[in-house]
């Protein structure tokens, strides 16, 4: 499934928010959108999802531009957004469609694979942020959609989870091979998911660079390439500098 | 799968937690008892005290009846089935006019909350005559529609249409965004969305609403039945006085009380039972 952006500007209020992005993503590609706050990550997300649609230019999924809500995407927000009223399991299956019985054995699978095989009769209230964040997970994966949209999936989590989770995520994109883009603020998580991470920046944001990570998966957090990649990004930042000037 | 033992650890935690808590509660339970042990001590008192004391005929009868005279004449309506047919009278009207007003103000509650427009219009009429003592309605009703069930049901559904409306609008005003965007990304369609997000997350405010109206429906029932009624326990409160016998106004007064509060903790286990995941159930 391939995704194209043509020229994507949107305003709000008249102050432009983003302006004239462009950029394609190969099928099961990882990309990262990384920039510093204000420069349009989420706006250019919720435009692709579609759950925006007042932008300029044109958003192509397998050569089809249509402003509207596709059923081939999914969207993982930064908080969990259950619904609290339903249980787990419940959540999961809230987008399926079709036989009662299907859908759970569904659910059911997909609850396993994210590691809560035990929990689905709780309560949202019941979980704690790390658990509901898998189940968004879950809840995003169980309609198998072809392109992931992630909104700073995990920046709520502690440092921890954080990384269980992403190393998650990289073993669900083996499995189905979805294309994800991935919006974030933190480059570490950026270098060690993304094949591509796409910085935004200014006001209104604009691609500043765009840098290719070629390391394959899995990779090592700490390795001599990553923090290369990483010191890179934080030049074309311009936040490498004060720490230059002190040493 | 071994990277999520922490994961698993900490959900063990959290069933451990609950678990406690169920400890806990089971506890509070106990002390609940001792609680309404506790509670009760005051009014057993005062009734012996008032028992004693009118026996002694420190109060006159024909003001203050002793607690056994008013159970007797209870107990007298009960064996010659008057008693039934009040309660019943009462209820029906109750219910008849908190049915009413509750249809009409899901009815009205839901476009005012859904739509924009219709807020423009109907809400600041609604807000108007919100103004308006319900009471003051009485006589108008009377009038239009005569001494007879319809001017009573009206005035009781009047009485309960507000609490409810303002509990349903705010009910539905107040619903995440966020959680309307999830059910968006899942294709819903406008009556999806309402069906399976937005009247589940509207759903507490809704039952408050429900509770504060039916409570406001016993009040008006007792201000429609003083208005002119020839059953009822409202009735009975009107009898007692023209016929000088407070044991059958104080014994009115206990049966409203008592069936007040009957239908008021029916309501309450519905609440419990459909608002079980909610963080904080129902603090009465």
């Amino acid at each position: 499934m391939s995704l194209e952006l043509r020229n994507i500007s949107r305003s709000f209020d008249g102050k432009q928010a983003v302006s004239n992005i462009s950029f394609s993503a190969q099928p099961g590609e990882i990309i990262g959108i990384l920039g510093t706050s204000g420069c349009g990550k989420s706006t250019l997300l919720r435009a692709i999802s579609g759950l925006d649609s007042s932008y300029n230019g044109e958003i192509a999924i397998n050569g089809n531009t249509t402003k509207e809500i596709r059923d081939t995407t999914g969207f993982i927000f930064q908080e969990s957004r259950l619904f609290p009223w339903l249980t787990v399991l419940d959540n999961i299956t809230f987008g399926l469609k079709g036989n009662k019985q299907d859908k759970i054995i569904r659910a059911k699978q997909y609850l396993e694979h994210v590691g809560l095989k035990e929990c689905g009769e709780l309560y949202p209230r019941q979980l704690s942020g790390g658990m509901a964040q898998r189940v968004a997970i879950a809840r995003a994966l169980v309609t198998s959609p072809e392109i992931l949209l992630l909104d700073e999936p995990f920046s709520a989590l502690d440092a921890f989870t954080k990384m269980q989770l992403q190393d998650l995520l990289l073993n669900i994109w083996k499995t189905y091979q979805s294309t994800i883009i991935l919006v974030t603020h933190d480059i570490d998580e950026a270098i060690y998911l993304c094949n591509r991470i796409i910085i935004l920046r200014g006001q209104p944001g604009k691609i500043d660079k765009e840098i290719e990570i070629k390391e394959p998966h899995p990779r090592d957090r700490g390795s001599k390439q990553l923090v290369e990649y990483k010191a890179k990004i934080l030049d074309s930042l311009d936040l490498n500098k004060p720490s230059v000037k002190t040493s | 799968m071994a990277k999520h033992e922490g994961e698993i650890a900490s959900s063990a935690l959290v069933t451990n937690r609950t678990r406690g808590k169920k400890i806990r509660q089971v506890k509070t339970d106990f002390s609940g008892g001792k609680v309404i042990i506790l509670g009760s001590v005051l009014p057993i008192l005062l009734v012996i005290v008032w028992e004693i004391l009118s026996r002694m005929g420190v109060f006159p009868a024909y003001q203050l009846p002793a607690p056994t005279t008013i159970i007797e004449t209870i107990r007298e309506m009960a064996q010659d089935g008057t008693l039934w047919t009040h309660i019943g009278v009462t209820t029906f009207r109750v219910f008849a006019g908190f049915a009413l007003g509750t249809i009409v103000a899901i009815i009205l509650g839901s476009f005012v909350g859904f739509y924009k427009k219709a807020e423009q219009i109907f809400d600041p009429m609604i807000q108007a005559f919100r103004s308006i003592p319900s009471l003051a309605w009485v006589p108008l009703f009377i009038l239009w529609m005569g001494i007879g069930e319809p001017s009573k049901i009206t005035m009781i559904a009047v009485g309960v249409f507000f609490p409810v409306y303002l509990n349903i609008v705010s009910g539905i005003m107040g619903v995440d965004r966020k959680l309307i965007e999830v059910g968006k990304m899942y294709g819903l369609n406008t009556f999806h969305l309402i069906r399976k997000v937005i009247l589940p997350a509207s759903l507490p405010s809704f039952l408050v609403g429900l509770r504060s109206g039916l409570g406001l429906g016993w009040m008006f029932v007792v201000a429609a039945e003083l208005m002119g009624a020839s059953q009822g326990l409202g009735y009975l409160l009107v009898l007692g006085q023209n016929t000088l016998s407070p044991e059958i106004i104080i014994a009115s007064i206990i049966l409203f009380a008592i069936i007040g509060k009957l239908s008021d903790w029916v309501l309450k286990l519905v609440e419990k039972r459909t608002l079980q995941w909610q963080d904080s159930l129902i603090k009465s």
